[in-house]
């Protein structure tokens, strides 16, 4: 036993395994404490009440929701490509948790740090496509199928723009390590009393603006929720999901949110960066931007109705992309400049 | 560690890249070519190349794949279902294709040029290889690179071209 305990390699897996533990069932708890927050804040802005009889404030809710689900019967429909069908709702969340490894909470809280950690996330937002096409394919049903190429469709020509969108910070960093990205964010500016800290959000608002709209795209929230709009698709690319696989769809849909609002905090809002705290409890503020950026997702969600198919290809192709890339352009043109002099 | 997992990617990367060949269902086909890609990204990332592994999974199992699998299920590719002389003149293509790699492996093999030892190995920037590739992108192989840019260029005019000469006579179209 000790032999094994010394041995480097078992170590490195131990307490990567540990980490990997704590990430992801801290993820599943804020999931579903997501989802009651998202019910109820979407009761109060209708002038609802939202879940109150599980337990105190309907605090227990979640619990009683997964149980459910649990204890739901399993259809699969006839004509289904059933492996795949299988996959599909897997695929779902497995991305978003592999790109929240990359995400630093806190100085020493962070799962990993490699030199790629941007282009990880990118890569793992990419590979979210699969899990709504193929669940819309495999189900062998015509609203199912359209949700799922609507989908990928969507992601497609939004994840041009929001990778352009982080251009303008890698060129402020000049590294696609996120913790790199953080640490280029510590300190402040002072304009008279006032310190402005230096987020990039404030030297690249135009990029942060591109960003959190495609955010919105690549995890089909509404106002861009096309993939599952209920009014013309039933419900999507979910239609034939019943039980814990439509549970997992859930899950993924409030994992990416929760990962796309992580990397939209490290790269533009200074991650763990904040007065006050020691150094030890500077997590908190990483929890506190995240918590601001989720109600932000909730309050857009129940504020503005869905685009258009057409509107959307417009937007995403005609406005979002020229706009990153002009910004790229004037990022660069500035550092040049501001090199220059 | 690192030899464990070599021969575990490996072995991953070839079995799904021949099921991407033998298997009868199109999408499946993709999806296992999309496991190869992503195998082969994992060989890349323990070579010390993290930038080309991501950019791999990034352009090949994201973006492209991504379209092929769009075509397949627009196409509604359910079966394998074409016969007669096509089918048999590309087989015989196949196998001339095949016969021509194999040839070529063999001949690798036998010069044992695979098993040697690391010869020509450059030390990776302190940065990391992003850096790397990029200098050389944008000053030794400049031209290079623009043609190619050059060349999609044309490429993507090419194909609005083409498609709207074939649609122009449908009468107008919205937007």
């Amino acid at each position: 036993m000790a032999a094994l305990w010394s041995n480097p390699d078992f170590q490195f897996v131990f307490w990567t395994v540990v980490k990997i533990m704590v990430i992801l069932n801290g993820m599943l708890g804020v999931v579903s404490y997501m989802i009651y927050a998202e019910r109820k804040i979407a009761g109060h802005m209708q002038a609802r009440t939202g879940p109150n009889r599980v337990g105190p404030f309907g605090l227990l809710q979640p619990i009683a929701d997964v149980a459910k689900l649990f204890f739901k019967e399993e259809f699969i429909p006839a004509g289904a490509n059933v492996v795949i069908f299988h996959i599909a709702p897997i695929l779902a969340v497995v991305p978003a948790l592999v790109s929240l490894s990359v995400v630093p909470m806190g100085p020493s809280f962070l799962g990993t740090d490699i030199n790629v950690g941007l282009l990880l996330f990118l890569a793992m937002s990419s590979l979210g496509v699969y899990s709504i096409t193929l669940a819309g394919w495999s189900s062998n049903n015509k609203y199912a199928l359209l949700g799922g190429l609507r989908s990928a469709a969507q992601m497609i020509s939004y994840e041009l723009a929001m990778g352009l969108s982080t251009i303008g910070v890698l060129l402020l960093t000049g590294s696609l390590s996120m913790v790199d990205i953080v640490a280029a964010q510590a300190g402040a500016y002072h304009i008279g009393p006032i310190p402005i800290p230096h987020w990039f959000v404030f030297s690249q608002p135009v990029a942060f603006v591109v960003f959190m709209i495609t955010a919105f795209a690549e995890t089909n929230r509404a106002p861009f929720d096309l993939p599952e709009a209920e009014a013309e698709l039933v419900a999507g690319f979910h239609t034939e999901y019943s039980s814990m696989k439509f549970g997992l769809f859930f899950l993924g849909e409030f994992a990416n949110v929760i990962t796309i609002c992580s990397i939209a905090v490290t790269l533009f809002l200074g991650g763990w960066n904040g007065p006050w705290l020691p150094e030890p409890l500077k997590f908190l503020w990483f929890f506190a931007k995240l918590g601001a950026l989720l109600f932000f997702f909730i309050w857009v969600r129940w504020t503005y109705p869905r685009l258009r198919y057409d509107q959307l290809m417009h937007f995403g192709w005609k406005v979002l992309l020229p706009v990153a890339l002009a910004n790229i352009v004037a990022t660069s043109v500035g550092m040049f400049w501001y090199a220059q002099r | 560690m690192i030899p464990y997992l070599f021969a575990g990617f490996a072995a991953v990367l070839v079995v799904s890249a021949l099921l991407t060949i033998l298997h009868k269902s199109p999408v499946t086909s993709a999806m296992f070519l999309v496991l190869a890609f992503c195998a082969l990204a994992a060989i890349y990332l323990m070579l010390g190349a993290e930038f080309l592994g991501m950019v791999q999974v990034i352009v090949y199992a994201g973006a492209i794949m991504v379209l092929f699998l769009f075509v397949i299920m627009y196409l509604n590719l359910q079966h394998d279902i074409e016969a007669g002389m096509q089918h048999a003149l590309r087989r015989g293509i196949g196998w001339l294709a095949g016969g021509v790699l194999a040839a070529e492996a063999v001949m690798l093999f036998a010069r044992r040029w695979a098993p040697g030892p690391a010869a020509v190995m450059s030390t990776p920037a302190a940065a990391g290889n992003t850096q790397t590739v990029g200098l050389a992108l944008y000053t030794r192989y400049l031209f290079p690179f623009e043609i190619t840019s050059m060349i999609l260029l044309v490429a993507m005019v090419g194909v609005i071209v083409a498609g709207k000469a074939r649609s122009g006579g449908e009468g107008e179209r919205r937007s």
